[in-house]
């Protein structure tokens, strides 16, 4: 099993294609996540499809906020492991999310950029948006552990 | 069955929210387990397909982080309605989450949260995550601020039937 996840990982960098790793891992299956470029050369775009099993608020209506930190966390981990010479998934150390806006229950994007890559550690920052990226519903800073 | 304290919320009510309110809640399987009005406890039951690593077999924290969300905000309707007899929207301002040791594998996890301050439009809670059995050993703590009165929609679907609460 490990031996796979770790071959996963090393083409999703090397192919720049995310969609075995992604359907290795159940709550990346569970969300329904995609990843797809973007703007900028080595910039991961993660897609969370409309699901209204994602809701949070059924009278708004708007999405979980654990979703959008989900999928800022989840932008985060894509990152990380695109950009960095890792073998397997690195850990959450901590993650604080600030809530700009409601977000509705439409298709949502996050991308991160990674601040500071350590040895060890790593600082990433992390934005989610719907319609418009300059009018992001979330923003996420998040530490996490790439070695033991 | 929840069990209750005299000034709480009914846990017929929160069971609404989490359950009816809230379907990502009902998707996860999240269950209601205390409710007084200084605090809230929620369960989210094991489910692989919640795993973030399948190597390991650990929760990925994107679950932690919504039950932790949803146990806050549980917490946060919970005093809310201790000071004020109703029910008022809210809105998650902020979240920090450090997550102290994985989720082990195959165990239920609980999250207990408490409003801890009530301002006119602020609410600031706090709240931790752990398998039952180990109460102490932390998966992960949380403090969060949240909008009191965020739009004028109650929590509650409109067609809720709680009984003893107008949504």
């Amino acid at each position: 099993m490990s031996v796979d996840f770790e071959k996963l990982i090393a083409e999703a960098r090397a192919q720049r294609n995310f969609s075995p790793f992604l359907a290795a891992v159940p709550y990346f299956r569970f969300l329904g996540l995609t990843v797809k470029p973007g703007e900028t050369d080595g910039e991961l775009i993660c897609v969370l499809p409309a699901d209204p099993k994602l809701i949070g608020n059924a009278r708004l209506p708007a999405l979980h906020g654990g979703v959008v930190g989900a999928l800022l966390e989840s932008a985060a981990i894509v990152q990380l492991i695109w950009s960095a010479d890792a073998d397997r998934i690195p850990k959450i150390i901590d993650l604080q999310v600030d809530y700009l806006r409601s977000a509705r229950p439409v298709e949502t994007f996050a991308r991160a950029i990674i601040t500071k890559h350590g040895r060890r550690v790593a600082n990433v920052r992390a934005e989610a948006w719907q319609d418009d990226p300059a009018r992001p519903v979330a923003a996420a800073h998040a530490h996490f552990l790439l070695a033991p | 069955m929840p069990q209750i304290s005299p000034d709480s919320i009914d846990p017929k009510v929160v069971e609404a929210m989490v359950l009816q309110g809230i379907p990502h809640c009902a998707a996860l399987g999240v269950r209601v387990i205390e409710v007084r009005s200084s605090h809230v406890t929620l369960s989210l039951p094991y489910n692989a397909d919640l795993v973030g690593d399948p190597v390991s077999g650990i929760l990925h924290g994107g679950a932690v982080t919504s039950l932790i969300d949803s146990v806050a905000g549980m917490a946060v309707f919970a005093a809310l309605f201790a000071a004020q007899q109703k029910l008022q929207a809210i809105a998650t301002l902020d979240l920090r989450i450090d997550y102290l040791k994985p989720a082990l594998a195959q165990k239920e996890l609980y999250a207990t949260a408490e409003c801890y301050k009530l301002t006119r439009s602020i609410a600031f809670a706090r709240g931790r995550a752990y398998h039952p059995e180990t109460p102490d050993d932390l998966v992960a703590n949380c403090v969060g601020t949240f909008m009191i009165g965020s739009s004028d929609k109650p929590p509650l679907p409109k067609d809720a039937k709680v009984p003893g609460v107008k949504p």
